[in-house]
């Protein structure tokens, strides 16, 4: 420990596996969303699978989502969870051969994944397509993951626990019981595995991992990140301790139970369609704590917006947040639901969380993290970053906004009928008429995908950069 | 369900809508003083302990009151029925009645007519065609037009017979047709011939004599169901092989492939998808089709 850490009363922390993982949120996001414009392309032209099977939508599909939601997403909040968790309780990780262990099985199970669902190997569960063996991986990765945080929480050198900290708390214990009981199954052999439940509990279960990915891996994970980058990015205290109080415990208690709202009017029980939806609508007030806080948090400082947009990149993100959230609920009441369900509504709704909460969110605070972890002041281009946000909100917009035309036209067009009781369109008139939407979809995706380029060459500038200006270059080093 | 798992479901609703309620209305803080920081320092970050937004705070008791109005009126906790006695299945067969009582007296009032009276009907047209495009088309085509494998409904070309009879008979209870395999019966030598053969029956150019051996192997082989002279037996579902009208492609490697593998053929019963009145109507307009194109 250098003479300078002892002033400043912590540790020399470890950024070596928080700098590994920011650069890996960085490729992965790059790779996920290339993919994902892959697949949208074959949506508007669907030989460009050029009638390979590994090549299909099919089969890219689950490989885009498992790599933007568990590989960017989940590299960006091992990387900020294992950041902020030091910084916030002035303590080194626990265990740093634990901690690479993490980066390093993570990294395997992005690989596997990246290989195994290509060639065709699936659970055939939506968001937990891989393989017994990967999820066996998983969980000993995510066991691993809680030991660091948990046992740094532990021994804090802080009396309170900081409030970004609860969130990422929550999100480690929730998807590790999520994981475990959704893909609970009897191998058969090295790559098939049959769940523990049928039927409409195999759905149910499944929708409840699968809401729940969303509410504790995309929601409450990001909303950690954002209770540590927006107040320090913004240098301004956060706007409300009781609000974060409330709004944390009634988040993790509501979320848990919305899952039946994905299937309304489905086999499920009435009872748990209602409950589902009831508990939906309860969590727009503790989704909107979380945006609040964070928009209020720059109270006094506003005009940073004008010039910082790696503050623009927060504030947006939470932007789409409290938009997101309204829609959500919306969305879960079944006579809306009757409508969108099974439209491109769904997932216009659902890239309006991942590309303007979770990726913007992330971005922001991989701009705030790299220079830190480098050693630098600040980003090599402040200029790439203004350009990649213009074109992150640009492509977020292009996108949602297809797709929610498209998936009002297609729920209107679906249930149309006639004077003589026949209905009025055929499927393939409304995919005719869903073109359009998907071309536009194409171009969001791709302009989004085309900012993570740019965000590429500014962190390998600022990386490779001679410039070392912070004092904690030491730090750093060590 | 039983009363344990219902009484299961009700506790832990209640637990967890009070329990949100309290943490809601326990961090009221009245005093509106704001700005005052909690003390806490995280690595530089500060908290205010400002009070709750007022309309959020609103909002939040709004949600609640709501969701217990809901669960009052319609089913969710446990076997409570709700006070609206709503069920989904209710909901759906009200629809359902309410669209019969509006649309099935003109339905049935063509179902009482006869096929060849109604396929010219304009109205029964119109109906016929978007039953066609939602029910159909997947497999025959928008223009009923068929694909490979999927037969032509325009040509007059009919495998299983094309009279209003039996094309009610064939969306009502479904096909199967099966062509078998003759390979390991013919040999190389033996489809090569038949191959011949069939093509000249089209006046297409082929070996005379492959054609003439083929021949005498058709007697033996394919007549009993494609009959002596090759013009298929609807009864079967033996399609005429003399009319140059090919379902699985008449190229001379199609041909080939066809009498070495076999094909097999299925067209899926729609009684259990479709009411009675709806077939009806369908067959009047698949029966139209054909008879437009003047054969």
């Amino acid at each position: 420990m250098s003479e300078l850490n002892e002033q400043l009363e912590h540790p020399v922390y470890n950024y070596k596996v928080v700098r590994q993982f920011a650069i890996m949120t960085v490729v992965w996001g790059i790779v996920g969303m290339l993919v994902g414009v892959i697949i949208a392309a074959q949506l508007v032209w669907p030989d460009l699978s050029f009638q390979q099977p590994w090549f299909s939508f099919g089969r890219l599909r689950p490989l885009h989502t498992n790599a933007v939601i568990f590989a960017f997403g989940g590299s960006a909040l091992f990387a900020t969870s294992y950041y902020v968790v030091q910084r916030t309780t002035q303590a080194r990780l626990i265990s740093d051969g634990l901690a690479a262990f993490t980066f390093w099985g993570w990294q395997l199970v992005i690989l596997l994944a990246a290989i195994s669902l290509p060639l065709g190997y699936t659970s055939s569960k939506e968001y937990a397509e891989l393989i017994w063996p990967i999820d066996v991986l998983i969980t000993v990765v995510w066991v691993a993951y809680a030991i660091v945080f948990f046992g740094t929480i532990a021994k804090r050198k802080v009396s309170h626990i900081y409030v970004a900290n609860w969130f990422f708390g929550s999100f480690i214990i929730t998807v590790a019981v999520l994981h475990l009981i959704n893909s609970a199954a009897l191998p058969v052999n090295l790559f098939t595995a049959y769940s523990l439940y049928a039927g409409t509990a195999d759905a149910m279960v499944q929708w409840w991992y699968g809401h729940n990915a969303v509410g504790f891996f995309l929601t409450a994970g990001f909303l950690g990140m954002m209770y540590y980058f927006v107040p320090k990015q913004a240098e301004r205290p956060v706007y409300s301790y009781r609000l974060s109080i409330v709004h944390f415990w009634a988040l993790v208690a509501v979320y848990i139970w919305a899952g039946p709202h994905h299937l309304h009017y489905t086999a499920l029980p009435d009872w748990a369609q209602s409950l589902g939806m009831v508990m939906s609508l309860i969590l727009l007030a503790p989704s909107w704590g979380g945006m609040i806080n964070g928009i209020m948090t720059l109270s006094g400082a506003w005009h940073k917006l004008r010039s910082d947009p790696i503050l623009r990149f927060l504030v947006v993100s939470l932007s789409f947040y409290g938009m997101s959230t309204f829609e959500g609920p919306m969305m879960s009441i079944k006579t809306v639901n009757s409508l969108s369900h099974y439209t491109d509504w769904t997932i216009g709704h659902v890239h309006s969380g991942a590309l303007g909460w979770v990726a913007m969110i992330s971005i922001g605070s991989m701009y705030h993290l790299i220079p830190v972890l480098f050693g630098k002041s600040k980003m090599y281009s402040t200029d790439l970053i203004n350009t990649h946000f213009w074109m992150s909100t640009i492509g977020t917009v292009l996108y949602i906004a297809s797709m929610w035309v498209n998936g009002i036209l297609q729920g209107l067009m679906w249930r149309a009928y006639n004077q003589d009781g026949t209905l009025t369109y055929t499927f393939v008139e409304s995919l005719v008429a869903s073109y359009p939407g998907y071309m536009v979809r194409l171009a969001g995706g791709f302009i989004f995908f085309a900012g993570m380029l740019i965000m590429a060459y500014n962190v390998y500038m600022t990386a490779r950069g001679t410039e070392d200006s912070v004092a904690n270059t030491q730090t750093v080093a060590a | 369900m039983t009363s344990f798992w219902s009484n299961w479901i009700i506790i832990l609703t209640s637990i967890t809508i009070v329990g949100v309620t309290w943490i809601l209305f326990g961090n009221r803080k009245r005093d509106n003083t704001e700005n005052q920081t909690t003390g806490h320092v995280y690595d530089g970050i500060e908290e205010y302990d400002n009070p709750l937004p007022a309309w959020w705070f609103f909002m939040f008791t709004v949600t609640i009151i709501w969701g217990l109005g809901y669960l009052v009126a319609y089913p969710g906790m446990g076997k409570w029925e709700g006070l609206l006695g709503w069920s989904q299945e209710g909901q759906h067969d009200a629809e359902v009645a309410k669209a019969e009582a509006k649309y099935r007296a003109m339905r049935d009032r063509y179902l009482a007519l006869p096929i060849e009276e109604i396929a010219f009907d304009p109205a029964v047209k119109k109906m016929g065609q978007r039953l066609f495009g939602n029910h159909c088309a997947q497999c025959h085509g928008a223009d009923a037009r068929g694909a490979y494998g999927f037969p032509n409904l325009t040509d007059n070309d009919w495998i299983w017979g094309g009279s209003p009879a039996e094309i009610k008979y064939t969306l009502n209870h479904g096909r199967q047709a099966a062509m078998p395999a003759w390979g390991p019966v013919l040999g190389d030598q033996g489809i090569q011939e038949m191959t011949a053969y069939l093509m000249s029956l089209n006046n297409r150019t082929a070996d005379s004599t492959l054609a003439e051996a083929g021949k005498q192997k058709f007697g033996l082989f394919c007549a009993a169901c494609h009959q002596a002279d090759a013009k298929g037996n609807p009864l079967l579902g033996a399609p005429n092989l003399t009319d140059g009208i090919w379902l699985y492609g008449g190229s001379e490697a199609d041909i080939a492939h066809t009498l070495r593998s076999g094909r097999n053929g299925m067209m899926p019963a729609q009684s259990k998808i479709l009411s009675e009145d709806r077939i009806h109507i369908l067959t009047a307009y698949v029966y139209g089709l054909s008879q437009r194109e003047g054969n």
